[in-house]
């Protein structure tokens, strides 16, 4: 456990934009036709393009761009004619000793991002570049500056990526945590990218900076990196947001930087001052012509928008009572439809959405339809099934057993309501059986009575094979208890 | 963000500095001998003193030219081509170890 810092003093304000760097789920890379994918086998997916070989020219993947433009638009952003440019620098992730990426006319700008709590975060632009490769540093313990030499694994390199530029509108730590859930949201929503940080498919890098509560001027901000997770998005703002107080605090002044960020050491460490670094020496990629998205491309893509997650929990929030965090999850998952079409076919809301929560966390749940639903919480709520045998029988459903239908599964494990007079016999015997516990249950203190009631509740499951409804049995007990 | 690099075409009378030309070529990686900086920052200026030339004229009626070619949107199928045979790729390179390309130690960070 670490000791959790205060949040900022009153005073200062946090001051946050976000670069958010997406792999596009495209079959190809960005200029050439090798494959998009990860590969533990480095150098497989290359081709005289995405090294850099002399000779070699770009030509540019349109569902590249299309994925770019869906993008843009679900984002709010205008599109634009754009141009391709390099960004030049020396460094033996990309080959060609440029990145080809937009700079001054990219394909989309000026959109907005809605949290779920209503804040909106504008969105400066969100731009199509190249991924560069990966390098490994050899010796020295794999650091940078102490390695012996690197190692250069190419198959990253050229992979579609959008850069989604935020504005500084960020202004609390959960903002920036929420912001980046949210685009994560829309962007599995578009089916434009796996958006999975963990795997890098999505990256955060975060420009902090702070200033006197009620101001509305922009501070030296420094922009960090190698954030992998939420979590640690969060941690790292609140670590530089403090780092620059405290420099404020005692006369001194944070130096415009990148920063690294470290997850194992809490800390930010700095890397190399953004003066130098912004020397890349643009120009216009002379071996790409210009994007010129048409009237009528755009008017399709805004015709194929799904309905976004913001508004997909919308829906579920007005049929239902569930707390958020429900909603939020069934809605990550895609289950929405699903349990929509449930709801709508008659069955209760809240219990649609906490089964499907708790109980349909799985990769294939194609076998479930939202009449079969319906009809499963229907039975769960007419008594024809006990909270754990729905359980069971969704496991079933999405397994595709008996053709997903629940009454064939139900009916399949026996499972019915069990007739009271059944349950009854049941209990009697089992009174007969094991007196002592009786008297212990019937008289006993409450704990005592409580663990008793336990054992007899098992007896009875257990003899039933877990078909008895719990609260029938429990009501049982207190009737025989008490007469 | 600015096209950092670019030397405004404003008022001055010399175009580009000796030292501009010292830091340009140190960001390109080029070892220039002092003759060749002073023969550099010659040749550039007089490249910029056209560009200055061309800026004073009126072209507020002409299009501007995004790209020599007067084409747009040349894009390709998001289709599979097969990847360059990894040996013969790695036989290119001056060094390599464990399928990658081995390089010298990489001074500073990352861009």
């Amino acid at each position: 456990m670490t000791v959790h810092e205060p949040s900022l003093p009153e005073e200062w304000e946090l001051v946050v934009g976000l670069e958010v760097h997406v792999e596009l789920a495209t079959k190809t890379k960005l200029f050439c036709g090798c494959e998009n994918k990860f590969s533990h086998i480095p150098n497989t997916l290359t081709c005289p393009t995405c090294v850099g070989l002399p000779g070699s020219l770009p030509v540019m993947n349109e569902k590249a761009v299309e994925f770019a433009m869906r993008l843009g638009r679900a984002l709010g952003c205008d599109i634009h004619p754009s141009v391709m440019a390099r960004k030049n620098y020396f460094y033996p992730d990309m080959a060609k000793d440029f990145q080809t990426t937009q700079y001054d006319q990219p394909t989309n700008a000026d959109g907005q991002l809605a949290l779920a709590d209503g804040t909106v975060v504008g969105i400066e632009r969100a731009h199509i570049e190249e991924d560069a490769g990966k390098t490994t540093h050899v010796g020295g313990g794999g650091r940078i500056n102490d390695a012996t030499y690197s190692l250069v694994d190419y198959n990253r390199a050229g992979v579609p990526l959008v850069e989604i530029v935020s504005r500084p509108d960020i202004r609390t730590v959960e903002h920036a945590k929420a912001y980046v859930s949210e685009l994560r949201d829309i962007l599995l929503a578009i089916e434009v990218s796996d958006a999975k940080m963990e795997e890098g498919s999505m990256r955060v890098d975060a420009n902090v900076s702070v200033r006197p509560t009620g101001s509305d001027e922009l501070r030296t901000r420094c922009e960090l990196k190698n954030i992998n997770s939420v979590r640690s998005l969060g941690r790292a703002i609140e670590y530089e947001a403090r780092r620059h107080v405290d420099l404020y605090t005692s006369g001194e002044a944070p130096r415009q930087e990148t920063r690294h960020w470290d997850e194992e050491g809490g800390r930010s460490t700095a890397g190399r001052s953004k003066e130098d670094a912004d020397d890349y020496r643009y120009f216009q990629e002379p071996d790409l012509v210009p994007l010129a998205p048409t009237a009528a491309q755009i008017a399709e893509i805004d015709a194929s928008m799904p309905v976004l997650p913001a508004a997909r929990r919308a829906r579920l929030g007005e049929r239902s009572s569930v707390a958020d965090e429900v909603i939020v999850t069934v809605v990550e998952r895609g289950q929405d439809g699903l349990a929509l079409g449930a709801i709508e076919a008659g069955a209760d809301a809240d219990k649609v959405l906490t089964r499907i929560q708790n109980d349909l966390a799985v990769d294939d749940w194609s076998a479930v339809t939202s009449e079969s639903l319906a009809m499963l919480i229907q039975m769960e709520t007419g008594g024809e099934l006990t909270a754990t045998q729905a359980k069971q029988v969704l496991g079933e459903m999405a397994a595709g057993e008996h053709g997903g239908d629940p009454k064939a599964i139900a009916a399949a494990h026996g499972f019915e309501a069990m007739e009271s007079d059944e349950l009854e016999t049941l209990v009697d015997q089992l009174i007969v059986d094991h007196p002592d516990e009786w008297s212990r249950f019937v008289g006993g203190d409450d704990g005592d009575s409580k663990k008793m009631q336990g054992f007899f509740t098992g007896q009875i499951m257990k003899a039933t094979q877990g078909q008895a409804d719990g609260r029938a049995v429990a009501q049982l007990l207190g009737q025989k208890s008490a007469g | 963000m600015e096209w950092s690099g670019a030397v405004s075409l404003g008022a001055m009378t010399q175009r580009i500095t000796r030292d501009e030309v010292v830091h340009v070529a140190r960001l390109a990686r080029l070892s220039l001998s002092d003759a060749e900086i002073d023969e550099f920052t010659g040749q550039l200026g007089d490249i910029l003193e056209h560009a200055a030339d061309i800026e004073a004229l009126d072209v507020g009626d002409v299009e501007p030219t995004s790209h020599p070619l007067p084409m747009v949107n040349v894009l390709r199928p998001d289709e599979l081509r097969p990847a360059l045979d990894r040996d013969l790729l790695l036989s290119q390179a001056p060094d390599a170890e464990d399928g990658q390309f081995r390089v010298p130690p990489i001074l500073g960070e990352e861009p």
